[in-house]
């Protein structure tokens, strides 16, 4: 029991943060990954506020599915998460409300991420109630990470500092968090604009792709069984 | 008829859970929204006043600048095309300076909304932009985020630079333009100078402390007579909060 729980655990995880990775593998939830990850402070704090969206609806719909009618369990998704984004956004507006005035309307648009609904129709409704809050808690994670790290991309290049506006997230901590790497770095508007987020993403999905590639060449037995039709 | 009973007592049973899990949402939002009322508004007021601080440093006047407003007339010289208002400082119960808003309509991407501070005197106290569309990089650095170039308009007024130099460099002005960018830069100077003509024209209006014209005054249809800003009526003192 203990190991095939643990088993199920790490297998969450895994697929959450890697093999089945929302903005990597998914492609989920891109219009909100792409317009906020300009800093890595903007990308964090989506990341954080979608991933407690994640956490919160898997959780209650797990805790549901015994009463939850097929034919009305997508209008009982929507409620639900819905009600949890604006509980979200309202307690960032009251807590946090420097950085809630920067993410803007993407913080009430993370009802449209379908990664969220997808996780409850295909996990949380299927699964107990630590899985599925483990499930979001991974899904979300896996996001964040992407968020960060895509947000830390073009943060360097486009503005040539990391940890820019970190106050508005930590308070008067964050202001010593900010690195400057060149006082007078030009900037590159390229990364700062739209097209510098698709191209940054390509380049996330192209590294993470080589990666497994690397791994499944150590590998040859299974990725024959898991890929039959490559030849 | 056995089946249309249970057909029936499906749709009943469904719909009562739609309806309760609508409610069991609408009942956590409405719990958090009462919760957190207070905190926004509290924000919400915080962060305008910095705002407004960062152009009439707090030290300047003593009374509650969101407390001491007044609702003026759209003006062409605004460009507005509503009601907007003014906040009045005052220090003492001397009148120190005003910051209403302004929009800029020829940006390069659409308006530009400004917050103008202007000193009794006809000075600028600063200009701010608050929402524009500008080219992130280019026209955007109008924004105090971005460049320093907004605090330019710092101590100017109509007579410094006069007229004919109230405009940016390439119009043989005094304002510097953005590489690139001229036609957002040159929106902003003609519309800081309309202000500081609306300013003018209208000084006495914008102190006024006609009785019951105070907060969101009523008194839009009626013309309002120039009259010596007067001292006695400050509701503001009072209602310092916080």
């Amino acid at each position: 029991m203990t190991d095939s729980s643990l088993a199920e655990t790490l297998n969450i995880s895994k697929s959450g943060l890697w093999k089945n990775n929302v903005a990597l593998v998914q492609l989920l939830g891109l219009c909100p990954l792409l317009a906020v990850t300009g800093t890595v402070i903007n990308g964090l704090g989506l990341g954080i506020a979608t991933l407690m969206t994640l956490v919160f609806s898997n959780s209650i719909v797990s805790l549901i599915r015994p009463w939850l009618k097929s034919e009305i369990r997508i209008p009982v998704f929507v409620l639900i998460i819905a009600s949890i984004v604006t509980t979200i956004e309202l307690i960032m507006n009251a807590w946090f409300h420097d950085l809630y005035l920067v993410l803007g309307i993407f913080i009430p648009l993370i009802v449209t991420n379908c990664s969220i609904i997808a996780r409850a129709e295909a996990y949380a409704s299927k699964n107990n109630i630590v899985n599925s809050a483990l499930d979001g808690f991974m899904m979300g994670l896996g996001f964040t990470l992407v968020l960060v790290v895509l947000g830390g991309m073009r943060e360097l290049i486009g503005f040539g500092t990391l940890f820019a506006n970190a106050q508005l997230m930590f308070g008067s901590m964050g202001e010593s968090m900010t690195i400057t790497f060149s006082e007078n770095y030009p900037g590159f508007l390229l990364a700062v604009l739209p097209p510098g987020a698709f191209i940054g993403l390509g380049l996330l999905i192209a590294v993470k792709n080589i990666i497994d590639k690397r791994q499944s060449a150590k590998q040859p037995v299974i990725i024959a069984n898991a890929d039959p039709v490559v030849s | 008829m056995a089946i249309l009973f249970t057909y029936k007592k499906n749709i009943l049973i469904t719909t009562s859970l739609l309806m309760l899990f609508s409610v069991i949402g609408a009942a956590m939002v409405g719990l958090t929204f009462t919760q957190t009322a207070d905190d926004i508004k509290h924000n919400e007021k915080l962060t305008l006043l910095r705002q407004l601080n960062t152009i009439i440093p707090a030290e300047a006047y003593d009374n509650d600048l969101l407390l001491d407003t007044k609702t003026i007339k759209p003006s062409p010289l605004l460009g507005t095309s509503e009601a907007s208002l003014v906040y009045r400082a005052r220090k003492d119960t001397q009148n120190v300076a005003v910051i209403f808003s302004s929009i800029a309509p020829n940006g390069y991407n659409g308006p530009i909304e400004l917050l103008v501070g202007v000193y009794t005197n006809g000075r600028l106290a600063g200009v701010r932009v608050i929402k524009h569309r500008e080219t992130p990089g280019l026209g955007d650095a109008v924004s105090i985020t971005h460049s320093d170039w907004i605090l330019g308009f710092n101590d100017k007024s109509l007579s410094n630079p006069d007229e004919k130099h109230w405009k940016v460099k390439r119009d043989g002005g005094i304002f510097d333009q953005f590489t690139g960018a001229t036609i957002t830069p040159r929106a902003v100077v003609s519309a800081v100078h309309d202000a500081l003509l609306y300013f003018d024209k209208n000084q006495a209006i914008l102190f006024s402390n006609k009785p019951g014209a105070i907060n969101h005054s009523d008194n839009l249809g009626k013309t309002v007579k120039p009259k010596q800003p007067n001292s006695n009526s400050q509701p503001d003192q009072k209602n310092h909060d916080r």
